[in-house]
Formats: C-alpha cells, structure tokens, sequence
C-alpha cells in the first residue's frame, strides 16, 4: 500500500471573512493572553491539577484557544493535555433555515472522552444555542464524567440555561452590537473589538438564527 | 358563406402584385385587379399571400388503431388549419394499409370529414413486415387510387425487395417512398450520432445509416427505370447522393420535414422526448445543407411527418418515448422563418414546393394547379406579418407532442378553401 | 451546489473540493462509538432502483442512515421495461409521500434528468446510475480516494481503460476529473470509444502499454462478455490480451501508482485475481469511501433550507 499523505487541505477552516478591526477594542493582545492564562489556573484549581483533563475547542475560534490553554497547562503541570476539536454544525438548531454549510473538523484525542474531564472551548459566549449543540454532538462521541465551559468573552443575552465555568471577560453588549474576535492563528493578530452593527441585511447581530455561528459572536 | 360564389379582395397571388379572385362552383372564375363583388361573398385579403392549398405527401393520421393519437376527423382538421387541402396519409395504421380495404377505409373517412382530400399512402410490404410485397395493384386499382406506397417507420432494407417494389409499381405509375434507416446500423438508436449522443449516453443514430440505403436505392431506381421519392431527408450527405442522382437524370424525388430545416440535435441535451424523431434532428451544418437542398431543387417538397402520439407516449424517459412531432398546423410559417425570411425562397417557390410538386410526386391531379381561370378553388391565404407563440393547447390534433411550444413563429393561415368551400376561415375551422 | 446531482458536469471545482472536505469529515464517523448523526432527521430519502445494483443501493442507504434519514427502498425492476408512464406514477407516488431526495438509478440514459425537470416531483434529485450516461457519485468517491492517497489531483495521470462507450463511470469521471484538473486518458480499442470522444477534453488511446508507466491512478472498467457477439472486439482471450490488467503490466506502473475498479469485476477479463487483490488495489477501499461520500452528497444537499454554497456566497 503507498504512504498515505493528509489530505490537503482536508483541516484547513472556511474563510471566516472577519472584517478588519473596527469599533472599539475591548481587549488587546496582551488582555488575551493574560485572560487565557487565569483561565488556565482556573481549570487546573478547579480539577486539581491536569489529571483526565481534555480540551475540546468548537470551531473555529475555540480551537486555537483550546491550544493556547492546553500550553499553558503543560507549562505550568508537566505534562500534555489532550486537545481536539468538536464540530457542532450538523447539531445546530438552525440547521434547516439557512443553506448546508459545510463542515468543520472534528478531532477526537485518541483515547476519547469516556470518563474524563471535558472543557469545552469557544471564544464568544452569546444566545448559548452553540454550546446546546456542542453537548449534544459530545453525547455521540462518548461519556464524559464532567463537562465544563470556557469561554473568552461572554457577552450575554443568554437564550437557554447555560454559563460558563470559566469566563476571560464579561462584555456587557446591546443586541444592536457586534462583538469581533481575531485570532493569530486564523487572523494574524489577536484582538476583541465591539461595534454598532453596520452589516445590513438577513446577519444583523440579534437574530438567533445567525447570532452564535462560529468565531463571529454576533 | 353559404353563397356559391367568393370574391378574394385584394390578396397577392403567389406573394406577386395584388389581385382580386373570384371563386364559382369550386372553382377560379376569375383573377385580376377590380372585380366586382356582385352580391359574393368577399373576403378581406388585404396584404395576404394566396398560395394553391398545400399538398402534405407525409402524413400520420393513426386511424385506424391510434384514435387516441389522431383520427381522420382531427388530423385533417389540423391540416386545413395549416393550409393544407390534401394530404397523404401513411400506411402504419393498425391494421396496416396495406390492402385495399383498409385504403379505402381511410379514403372514405377523409371524404365524410371533409376538411381536405386524403391520399392514402399503401404498405410496400405485408404489414411492414418487410419480407413480402402487399397488393400494391389491388391498392392502386380501388377507389382510393393510391399511388405513393411507403413502409414508413420502416425502412425497407432488403435490396431485392425493394428492388421488385421500385419495378413493379411502373405498372400503375406509383412511387416508392423510402424510409431511408438501415436497420443494423441504428439498433437502439435514440438521437444523432455525434459528441452530443456520446456524452448524453444515448445510443447514436449515424448519418451513414440514412445515406447508405438513399445511395443504394438511387441506383436500385437508375438500374430498372423507376420513380424513387426519399422521406424527410435529415443529412448533408444525402443532399449530396441526391444531388449527385439528380445530375444523372435519374426519376428521383426527396422531401425535407419543416422540423429538420430548423431543429437540432442539441435540443435531446434536455432529455425531453418532445425532441425525439425519427430520423434525429442533426446538426446545424446539416440544417444549412438541407435548406440550401431545398433552395436549389435538389429536395424537391416540404412534407410534414407530422406524427401524433398521445402524451404518456412522451411523458416519460427518452428511450421508452415514440419518436415523431406534430407538424402540420406549424409548417407553413417554419417554410416562412427558414426559408422565406431567410431569402432563400420566394413565396412562387414555396407554392412550388409545398404543394405543385408534392402533387405532382403523389400524382394528385386537382391540387398544385396554378391559381389561374378554370382551375380547382383549392387555396390557402396566409399573413406573413403575423406571428405567434406556438402553444400546443390550440392544436386541433388530438395531440400535444408540438416541438415548436414555446418558439415565436411568424405567420398565420387565415383562410383555406377546398374547391372554392371554406374549411379554415378567419384563422378557425370554418 | 445545484439542488439535484444529475452529471458530474453539475459541480463547479468549488462544489467537488466542498464535497471531498465534507467526506473527509464524515469518513471519521465509521471510527467513532456511535456512527450517526443527526443532520438529515426528518427528511426522507427514496432509493428509487429500476435496475437491480445492491452494492450502490445499501451504500446510499448506510449514508442515508448514518444521517438519520427516513430510508425508503422502492425496487422497481421491471418497470423499465414497460412503458415509461411508470416512472411518471413512481415520482408522483413518493412526491405524495414527502420525499426529500430521490436517488435514481434506472437503465435509461436521461431518467434521473427527466424526473428532475419534467416537473412530477418537487424532491432532489440524485443520479445513481442511468444508463450508459453518468454515475456522478461513484465519481466523486473515486475522486476522493485518489485524493486521500495522491494529494491534489492537478496535473496527475489518470488512465481510465476499457468499455468506455458503456460506461457511466467512464463519463462522470472523465467530467470531474478534469473539473479536478487531472489528466485523463482513456484506453479502449476503438470499437469502444464514442463516436466524438475528442470533445471530452481528455487523451485517448489504444494502446494500454504506452500510458501506464507514466499513469498516477489506473481505473480498469468491467467489460462485459456479451459485446464480443456484438462485434466490439473478436473474442474474450484477445480482448484480455490487449486490454487486460495483470502482473507484467502492472510491474511497468510507477511506485506509487494505484488501481481501481468500479465493480463489479470480471477477475480474468479486464484485471487478473493477483492484481485485484495487489497492494496496489483500493478497490475495498473505494467501496468504504462510497458511504462517506454519499453522506457528503445528501447532506450538502438535504441538510440546510437548500443546497450548500447557494446563497452562502453572498452573504456578508
């Protein structure tokens, strides 16, 4: 049998067509990394240390900051956490109101999520219809014996009786506001900005059919 | 219109200057500019062309066996809406006309319907079958005086057959008209073979398969002295055997259908089985060969094939689809769109070739006649400025298998007359 | 994407590469403690068979249950041969029921084109076999195992050889694989090429000898016994001689150079037991791959208010 190369391109993420910063920065690079790094303390105090952990980010935003923070973990505990990625689109709520979008990757550590710890990743906590569909994908992958949530930024307007465990900041926003989050690893440059909304159109920020679709927060 | 008598005011005879013609007793009492009405009937002609009736020499009518399809009755009646008062009807009835009986038969119904004459058309062979000569003397004996006998829909291959056929028809001057197929090269075959029928899957219908058969029966018809007429000729290189037979001086004829001098074979890239006949629809260089065939006389008649099928005959996949299309109440404004408007007839040559000709292959004496003093009524008007979108609905076939739907045509018949009586007046069945 | 999947000259290179990156996705599936998803939940997809192929039929089917579709299997077979008011009947029979997707197969070039446009039914429309027109999705998984052992498909060799003027598989390949920017090049002797292969955009040839070595990927296509008493080629040991995959041919294919095979294979005809069952073959691998995009191929289509990428695109 020939060697099997990756299929190209077969990880790669969708353009996430995120504009250029606008509006106001809520927080800058360094507010970044600092938050992820309490969030780090957090999970390791709250678990005890890194034992049975495993990050799993929701894509696209949540996978690089799954990584960051396993980094951080390892730098702090030794030893490696395990991190993979979870696709919640085809567990979506508004699955049937907008056309088939195409998947993200879904990425399993090898030895699963039976038993462990999970905390999932993302960046923008808004209506919580994600995270509704990210528990529901997580039931068909395996058992967890705990499910826990980080997130970079909540912004509120909560839809459904979700929180998070672990919050980088709370942004108190208006419906009529669009929070951006760009990441180095998919952007170039980290950084969280907040605006009036000035898409027009069917993707104004409020609506919950698009409000929560991934690495947009609006 | 009960009178006897019909003054066309103002038409112009053969599309030439206008003129006034007076019709009396089914006949032409008079033609020039200024008659008198004199207490006839006047018909308003002004700006219309008068064209002798059209003479089809390729028609189904399905009756009897397919009176779901078509019957006498209606298949006539569409033909006069066309401007049609004589039409040939083809021998693939069911039973076969392919005895005297059954010619008759079909005689007699085109007579009590009275929309236009119907020439029965006799089998060559026994129920088509291709393997033993029906009474063709019989046939040309009985009251319905055939003289052209055909097995359309089939072809007959067998060299010897149709060998005997061409030589025996002398006797009561018939002419064989030859569905040109070869039967081995076109099994299964389902459109034009070309890049089109080999990316569409559809099994191809090569140009040989016509043109083998036409090369090989014009030598049949040179070798015993014969009269050969080939149906609805479909590709360039048969307009070239023609032609090359022609120049011999060899008694043959061929006819062009009005769906082979505009249609092509990408149209079956829709799979739609309006689109489906038989022979295909070619190619756009054969389009061209065939108009310039009939510009030049080497196709010497437009000839319909009309051929009505009832709709779960065509609602369906391609290959479970009868092959044919509706043609007659279309023809004159195709001829008009393709050959008229395109400069490469004038309205002499389609009166020529639409109806003296046909009449002359079919040997029908009252129909083809010029519109001259003392010759038959059988007339047509039809306003070349007008123009309409065909829509199949308005077709007095029991059939809606119309390739035009859709398609602006120019033209209208407005008037047809079967000595000197009106069967289409004002555009509608009179 | 367009609503129905009728010929694979219905995908753009944007549609095809969508629909390889989604069965990548998917394939995982077959790995995971529970091999379902939720995203056709609801929907009802038909499996319309006029001609018996129970190898595309259950892969249709695992796809379509591993979306949590409603399957329904209407086996046909028969029905071809009258005439054709039947497939009329069928479509406006499972137009009533709610189906969302019909997957087609039927021996007639056009049907699924037909069922598509003749305005019976409502439903998408997917090709899954007509005649010896197309077979768009045995393309796409064709494509797609290439794809997972040669990387991006520009500029690879791809032979495709034997009954082409037959083959389905033959055309839609040929179609997506150029959309894919491969090379193709088809090798059949020339009774079993159609007449106006040179507008395919592809190579021909009649020579299998002079294409393998430089080939990438060799796709040998079944040939059936029965075209020897039609005259396509003189007799079954001389068609295998000329056109058959065995071992001497297969020494002159290059390392990396995979064969494949649509099935079902006549071993001894076009490719011999030793090489079937090679290192070389993917062709059980192929057979995995079909399930993963077909799932692909139904959630593109079914999953979302209308096909992927139809509005998307235009918006913000």
């Amino acid at each position: 049998m020939p060697t099997q190369p990756a299929p190209p391109d077969a990880t790669a993420p969708p353009d996430r067509r995120i504009p250029a910063p606008q509006g106001r920065t809520v927080l800058d690079p360094r507010d970044i990394s600092r938050a992820l790094t309490r969030i780090s303390h957090e999970i390791l105090e709250r678990n005890k240390g890194a034992t049975d952990l495993v990050l799993l980010g929701i894509p696209t935003g949540g996978v690089p900051l799954a990584r960051r923070v396993a980094e951080r973990i390892s730098a702090v505990e030794g030893v490696e956490v395990p991190v993979g990625s979870l696709d919640v689109t085809m567990y979506r709520d508004d699955l049937r109101m907008r056309p088939a979008r195409a998947l993200l990757p879904t990425d399993i550590p090898p030895d699963g999520i039976d038993d462990k710890v999970v905390v999932l990743v993302d960046d923008v906590l808004y209506s919580g219809r994600t995270i509704r569909a990210a528990l529901d994908a997580m039931n068909d992958v395996g058992r967890p014996r705990t499910v826990r949530l980080a997130v970079l930024v909540d912004r509120g307007h909560r839809d459904l009786p979700i929180r998070a465990d672990f919050v980088g900041k709370n942004l108190p926003t208006s419906l009529a506001e669009t929070v951006v989050v760009r990441l180095q690893e998919i952007d170039g440059a980290d950084g969280v900005t907040i605006a009036a909304d000035t898409i027009s159109g069917g993707t104004t920020a409020g609506t919950d059919t698009v409000t929560d679709h991934p690495g947009e927060g609006r | 219109m009960s009178t006897d008598r019909t003054l066309i005011r103002g038409a112009r005879p053969l599309g030439g200057d206008a003129a006034d013609v007076l019709l009396r007793g089914g006949v032409i009492a008079e033609v020039r500019a200024g008659l008198d009405a004199e207490g006839a009937t006047v018909v308003d002609a002004d700006g219309l062309v008068l064209l002798p009736g059209l003479v089809d020499l390729h028609t189904h009518l399905r009756e009897p066996g397919r009176e779901d399809a078509e019957t006498v009755e209606t298949g006539t009646r569409a033909a006069a809406l066309g401007g049609f008062t004589a039409v040939h009807a083809m021998a693939n009835t069911d039973p076969v006309a392919d005895t005297a009986g059954v010619v008759e038969q079909v005689w007699r119904l085109g007579q009590s319907a009275g929309h236009c004459d119907v020439r029965p058309v006799g089998a060559v062979t026994i129920g088509l079958a291709g393997q033993q000569l029906a009474e063709l003397g019989a046939m040309a004996d009985s009251a319905a005086a055939v003289r052209v006998f055909s097995d359309d829909g089939r072809c007959v291959s067998d060299a010897v057959l149709m060998r005997r056929a061409l030589e025996y028809v002398k006797a009561f001057d018939g002419v064989v008209a030859q569905h040109a197929q070869e039967p081995r090269l076109t099994e299964g075959a389902q459109m034009n073979e070309g890049e089109l029928s080999g990316r569409l899957g559809l099994r191809g219908w090569p140009a040989v398969a016509e043109e083998a058969i036409i090369a090989r029966d014009c030598l049949l018809t040179a070798h015993v002295g014969s009269r050969l007429h080939v149906c609805h000729v479909s590709t360039a290189g048969s307009v070239e055997i023609i032609r090359w037979a022609k120049s011999k001086g060899w008694n043959v004829t061929a006819e062009v259908t009005p769906h082979h001098l505009l249609l092509t074979d990408d149209l079956a890239a829709t799979y739609d089985p309006l689109y489906k006949v038989n022979p295909p629809l070619r190619t756009h260089a054969d389009v061209e060969a065939v108009r310039a065939g009939l510009a030049d006389g080497t196709i010497d008649v437009v000839a319909t094939d009309h051929a009505p099928h009832p709709h779960e005959d065509k609602d369906c996949e391609w290959a479970a689809a009868a092959f044919g299309m509706l043609g007659l109440e279309t023809a004159l404004s195709v001829v008009q769109h393709t050959m008229v408007d395109a400069g490469l007839l004038t309205w002499a040559d389609v009166a020529d070739r639409m109806s003296r000709t046909p009449a002359r292959i079919g040997r029908v004496s009252e129909h083809g006649r010029p519109i001259a003093a003392g010759e038959p009524a059988n007339l047509v008007l039809y306003d070349p400025s007008a123009s309409r979108v065909v829509e199949p609905g308005e077709s007095a076939s029991l059939s809606r298998n119309n390739p035009y739907t859709g398609l602006e045509l120019p033209g209208r018949v407005v008037h047809t007359f079967l000595r000197g009586t009106p069967t289409v007046h004002e555009g509608k069945p009179a | 994407m367009k609503r129905h999947l009728l010929s694979a000259a219905d995908l753009s290179r944007d549609d095809a590469e969508l629909v390889l990156r989604t069965a990548e996705e998917l394939r995982s599936l077959a790995d995971r403690p529970i091999k379902k998803l939720p995203a056709l939940r609801g929907r009802t997809v038909v499996n319309l068979f006029f001609e018996d192929s129970t190898r595309t039929r259950i892969s249709f089917e695992a796809a379509a249950k591993r979306l949590s579709a409603d399957v329904i299997n209407f086996a046909a077979k028969g029905s071809s041969l009258s005439k054709g008011e039947s497939l009329k009947d069928t479509a406006l029979t499972l137009e009533a029921m709610g189906a969302d997707a019909i997957v087609v197969r039927h021996a007639a070039s056009g049907a699924p084109h037909r069922l598509a446009t003749a305005g019976w039914t409502g439903s998408s429309v997917i090709n899954a076999g007509d005649g010896t027109h197309e077979h768009p999705t045995q393309a796409l998984l064709d494509a797609f195992t290439m794809w997972r052992h040669l990387g991006a498909l520009d500029g690879r060799r791809v032979a495709i050889v034997g009954d082409v003027l037959h083959s389905r598989v033959a055309r839609s390949n040929a179609l997506l694989l150029r959309t894919l920017g491969a090379e193709v090049t088809l090798v059949a002797p020339p009774t079993l090429l159609p007449v106006g292969v040179d507008g395919w955009n592809v190579e021909t040839s009649y020579d299998v000898d002079s294409v393998l070595p430089k080939a990438d990927v060799v796709m040998m296509l079944r040939v059936q016994g029965e075209r020897m008493n039609a005259s396509y080629f003189p007799t079954v040991r001389e068609y295998s001689r000329r056109y058959g995959l065995d071992a001497r041919r297969m020494a002159q294919l290059q390392d990396h150079t995979i064969v494949m095979h649509p099935g079902p294979m006549v071993r001894g005809m076009e490719i011999t037991a030793d090489v079937a069952d090679s290192s070389r073959s993917v062709i059980v691998e192929q057979v995995t791959n079909g399930v993963a995009v077909r799932m692909a191929v139904l959630y593109l289509l079914l999953g979302g208010s209308e096909p992927a990428g139809t509005t998307e695109r235009d918006a913000a």
